[in-house]
């Protein structure tokens, strides 16, 4: 592959920019330049401001030439799903409803990549606010597989994983709800990471589910991973359901080579119920090989999986359904242009009929009738007591082992358009990621080869707050393969 | 047949904080439409609500002083409807888990008269929970306009049992908790600034049935005032329909305090579904032995415990307590004269609620800014007690030290006051009152003994006010028998 800056990670760019021989403004133009050829097709972005950021860039060289690098992210350009609240810039969720929304404040995340001196970089296409796994829920447009245009990028971080994966950032955030930064890597060739709920702070990111959501980041290595998670991780006074941990430096700790005996527990609800997967090839495989440098391997039982996908669409869904009452014509969010009512109600009638796309709407009616009076105690109640047992079945394994592997997916990316009138189908093909979001988990999906040309993540689940440790696990793997440094043609 | 009617409140009483409840905007009253808002207040994307932790003090101080217990834990739930007051189109409130239960509120009817004290009674509390006050929508003929600066305040909602029966105990009841709210600096409880406001179900019943008739809730409700006035027009008109053989049909009516009449607002209740559900962005709460102390030591003597103890401890009478007692600062100014000396509490007492209050009224001042500390009361009861001055010389002597801030004798000294007259100097006044008035002399002789004021008042002038009306009398009475 070629020297061009914009297949660099950004660990080497943060090491060109440090060592002087290269400018967060070279570095910018060449990612402009990309973005030019090759997101046409991609079409991973709904919107980038490249006068923003070569503002931004050439702010960073002025730091760094007067000796005030902010650090190692200084300078380096940070791509951003489009459901991040960014002072002066748009805030869309892939919605019309928001199509006109220009934030006016930064989120906790935001402040602290600008107060590390990145350069935030475009906004991300998505499903709409985060419901989907394909970008095809997108109300802006689908994005591409970077490795068959034709397929899609999954979802709903399908415009942040694209764009890394094409080499038109070399990282960005997601977010993730029900494995909506884990998938689309695995089927975008690169590395998501879900942090443990709590670790990072939802202040600034529109709300799908509050309290299954996470930011975290994506990347085309483990190293650039933990670079830009140890930028956003810590306490938020303005997230109540932030932890107030220790965070400790993930990209020393995912370098970490010292001798560590290892336990993985493989859960046989997932092997069985993804053994005639076409995605299970390569993960069997990268379990060989980890079996192969000493790691032991252990059968593990997650008896309540079975309840995740059912329990994971009522709670998100019930959620979601108040998290969007806000977006209802009256403030900030795009009224009805033929507006004929007399009233608010027709109001919310209207400009939410016209703004939320089908999914989101199904979503919201299916969250409203799980909440409602004489329901409550059938699906939401019940639904909050099989989290919790899906939690202790986490709690129990993690016991005995220390990580625990799986497939991210159980198929490598589909063609676009294969789930549009099944979208049940859609929603169990978030199986394997669902449970670490109801158990609050963090997840790491990493590239473990390919099928049929197109590329297949291995997942590993950590214990809460144990995002060093997977990344470190996920390291021997890819220290060993070359993965990372492969890239689509385009 | 007879008929008794049935009724509850629900009081929502804004806490007086310095931000808001869920959010670092400041909260307050009279800034210009949309100033007190941010991302939170405004319900923007990816805002998150933050507790307040004063503003759950303030309710557990409420809480403690009507006696409620306060559980281990509370947690926040969210209650969805969509209006356009409200930022999110869900409050965030508490459902199933209150943070103050039980309770009950002293209350006082009124007595015969104002000089006694009235029945008390204690009216049970179902709950207190807090919740977000919602923004406030300003209607005009073309369009609405919404103004999100209460949004946010923090505001609980008391809940009474239906404990109450007629419009007087209603009245007393909200008294009651403002008072009670005033001296814990828990709220302002202004009501036209919407600092408190009620809502009242009312049902009449047959006396003697025990089961509860079909309630009206009652709304707009603007003045303490209105809602006694709402209440009793309301009983009145149930009571007239049933007579009439109509049934109530369970609505929601309006009082209309200009008309004088209450009107139907909605006729059948919508069927709301608030979807209550656990709100994911906060935690629930728990509230330790060591919180509830430290609030338990911040609640002051209560209203009526002071009024009970000043009558007792210092003999005063009902009226001078009931114009103290609602005035926290002006009660504890008394008391820190009357402590000094509390065989001339009453005399203190008496300056107080009638020359101070009017002064202070009068020069458009606060007891804080005023000049008048407790040792200038005692002075002044001193030099009226010693015959030093009359007491009508006292009041001017009051204005005066209220005015330059100089002690009773220091006003005495300067102004000249002080008598300078002996006692013959009094006896001749009076003897001259007697030879020039024959007439008031003829009356008292006649047997009309009030005739003698004539003659007092006519010594007390010559006497420029300074002669001691009870020693005039006296020789006056010794000179004419």
């Amino acid at each position: 592959m070629g020297d061009e800056l914009h297949f660099k990670s950004a660990g080497e760019l943060s090491d060109l920019l440090s060592s002087g021989s290269v400018s967060s403004v070279e570095i910018v133009q060449s990612l402009v330049e990309r973005v030019g050829s090759v997101d046409d097709r991609v079409k991973a972005f709904n919107s980038f401001d490249a006068e923003d950021a070569l503002a931004q860039a050439q702010a960073s060289d002025d730091r760094r030439a007067k000796g005030e690098s902010l650090g190692e992210l200084d300078g380096i350009p940070v791509g951003l799903k489009d459901n991040l609240a960014v002072k002066d810039q748009p805030l869309t969720c892939s919605s019309k409803i928001l199509e006109s929304f220009v934030s006016p404040y930064d989120g906790t995340c935001i402040q602290k990549l600008k107060a590390n001196g990145a350069v935030l970089w475009g906004r991300l296409n998505m499903d709409e606010f985060a419901m989907g796994s394909s970008t095809e829920n997108s109300g802006t447009h689908t994005t591409s597989n970077p490795w068959d245009l034709e397929r899609i990028p999954g979802g709903s971080s399908g415009g942040s994983a694209a764009a890394v994966g094409a080499c038109e950032t070399p990282i960005s955030l997601g977010s993730d709800t029900g494995g909506s930064i884990r998938q689309p890597a695995s089927h975008c060739g690169v590395v998501g990471l879900k942090p443990t709920y709590g670790r990072v702070s939802r202040y600034g990111l529109a709300a799908f589910a509050s309290s299954l959501d996470q930011i975290g980041p994506i990347a085309r290595n483990i190293d650039d991973a933990a670079l830009l998670l140890n930028a956003i991780s810590g306490y938020d006074p303005h997230d109540s359901t932030s932890y107030n941990i220790d965070v400790p430096d993930f990209r020393k700790a995912a370098a970490d080579d010292s001798d560590r005996k290892w336990t993985i527990g493989l859960p046989k609800e997932y092997l069985e119920e993804s053994s005639d997967s076409a995605a299970i090839k390569p993960v069997l495989d990268a379990i060989e090989f980890y079996k192969s440098q000493g790691f032991e391997f252990k059968d593990i039982s997650l008896p309540h999986t079975e309840y995740a996908v059912a329990t994971y669409y009522i709670i998100a869904t019930a959620e979601a359904s108040s998290n969007l009452a806000r977006y209802d014509g009256i403030r900030y969010t795009k009224r009805a242009d033929d507006f004929d009512g007399k009233d608010s109600i027709d109001v919310y009638h209207q400009s939410r009929a016209l703004g939320f796309g089908e999914e989101v709407k199904r979503r919201v009616i299916l969250g409203t009738y799980v909440l409602s009076s004489g329901y409550y105690d059938a699906y939401y109640l019940k639904a909050q007591k099989c989290r919790t047992l899906i939690r202790s079945d986490f709690e129990n394994a993690f016991e005995s082992v220390d990580a625990i592997m799986t497939p991210t997916s159980p198929t490598p990316a589909t063609l676009k358009g294969a789930h549009a009138e099944d979208p049940l189908a859609m929603y169990l093909s978030d199986i394997y990621t669902i449970p670490a979001n109801l158990a609050g988990i963090p997840g790491l999906s990493i590239p473990c080869g390919y099928v049929d040309g197109l590329p297949v993540g291995l997942q590993i689940l950590g214990k809460p707050f144990k995002e060093d440790e997977i990344l470190r696990v996920g390291r021997v793997f890819e220290a060993a393969h070359g993965y990372k440094d492969e890239h689509p043609e385009l | 047949m007879e008929y008794e009617a049935v009724i509850g409140l629900e009081v929502h009483v804004q806490i007086k904080t310095e931000s808001k409840i869920f959010s670092g905007s400041r909260a307050g009253y009279g800034y210009g439409p949309n100033e007190l808002v941010d991302p939170v207040v405004l319900g923007l994307p990816g805002a998150l609500p933050v507790m307040n932790k004063a503003a759950l003090d303030g309710i557990i101080k409420a809480g403690l002083a009507f006696d409620c217990s306060i559980p281990d834990w509370c947690k926040w739930d969210r209650k969805n409807y969509f209006y356009p007051d409200s930022p999110n189109n869900y409050q965030i409130t508490q459902y199933d888990q209150p943070i103050c239960e039980g309770g009950e509120v002293e209350i006082e009817l009124s007595g015969d008269s104002r000089a006694e004290m009235g029945e008390h009674k204690k009216i049970k509390l179902a709950r207190i929970h807090l919740e977000n006050d919602v923004g406030k929508l300003n209607h005009f003929a073309e369009d609405s306009l919404v103004d999100y600066n209460r949004a946010f305040t923090p505001l609980m909602e008391i809940v009474s049992e239906p404990d109450m029966h007629s419009g007087d105990e209603a009245f007393a009841f909200l008294t009651s908790i403002r008072q009670t709210m005033i001296y814990c600096g828990v709220s302002d409880c202004d009501m036209e600034k919407g600092q408190m406001r009620a809502d009242a179900n009312i049902s009449v019943r047959p006396v003697g049935e025990t089961a509860l008739g079909s309630k009206i809730e009652l709304k707009n409700l603007n003045s303490i005032t209105g809602v006694k006035n709402g209440i009793e027009y309301e009983i009145k008109r149930q009571i007239r329909e049933l007579k009439k053989g109509n049934s109530i049909t369970q609505a929601t009516w309006r009082w209309n305090a200009d008309l004088g009449r209450t009107e139907l607002m909605r006729e059948k209740e919508d069927a709301h579904d608030y979807r209550y559900f656990p709100d994911p962005d906060l935690l629930p709460v728990k509230i330790d032995y060591e919180w509830r102390n430290r609030i338990q030591s911040e609640i002051p003597e209560l209203p009526f415990e002071k009024q009970r103890r000043f009558m007792e401890e210092y003999d005063l009478p009902y009226t001078i307590t009931s114009v103290l007692v609602p005035n926290r600062t002006l009660s504890e100014f008394f008391e820190q004269a009357a402590k000094k000396d509390p065989a001339k509490a009453k005399a203190i007492g008496n300056y107080v609620t009638n020359d101070l209050l009017r002064e202070l009224s009068e020069a458009g001042q606060s007891l804080a800014d005023c000049k008048i500390s407790p040792e200038h009361l005692l002075s002044l009861v001193e030099a009226v007690e010693k015959g030093t001055i009359t007491k009508q010389i006292a009041k001017d002597v009051f204005v005066e030290m209220f005015r330059s801030g100089e002690l009773a004798g220091e006003v005495i000294e300067r102004k000249g006051l002080k008598p300078d007259f002996d006692d013959d100097q009094v006896k001749v006044w009076c003897q001259e009152a007697i030879d020039e008035n024959p007439k008031p002399v003829e009356d008292f002789r006649s047997g009309n003994g009030k005739a003698l004021n004539a003659l007092l008042g006519q010594v007390m002038k010559k006497s420029r006010g300074k002669a001691n009306p009870q020693s005039v009398n006296q020789v006056l009475r010794e000179l004419l028998n």
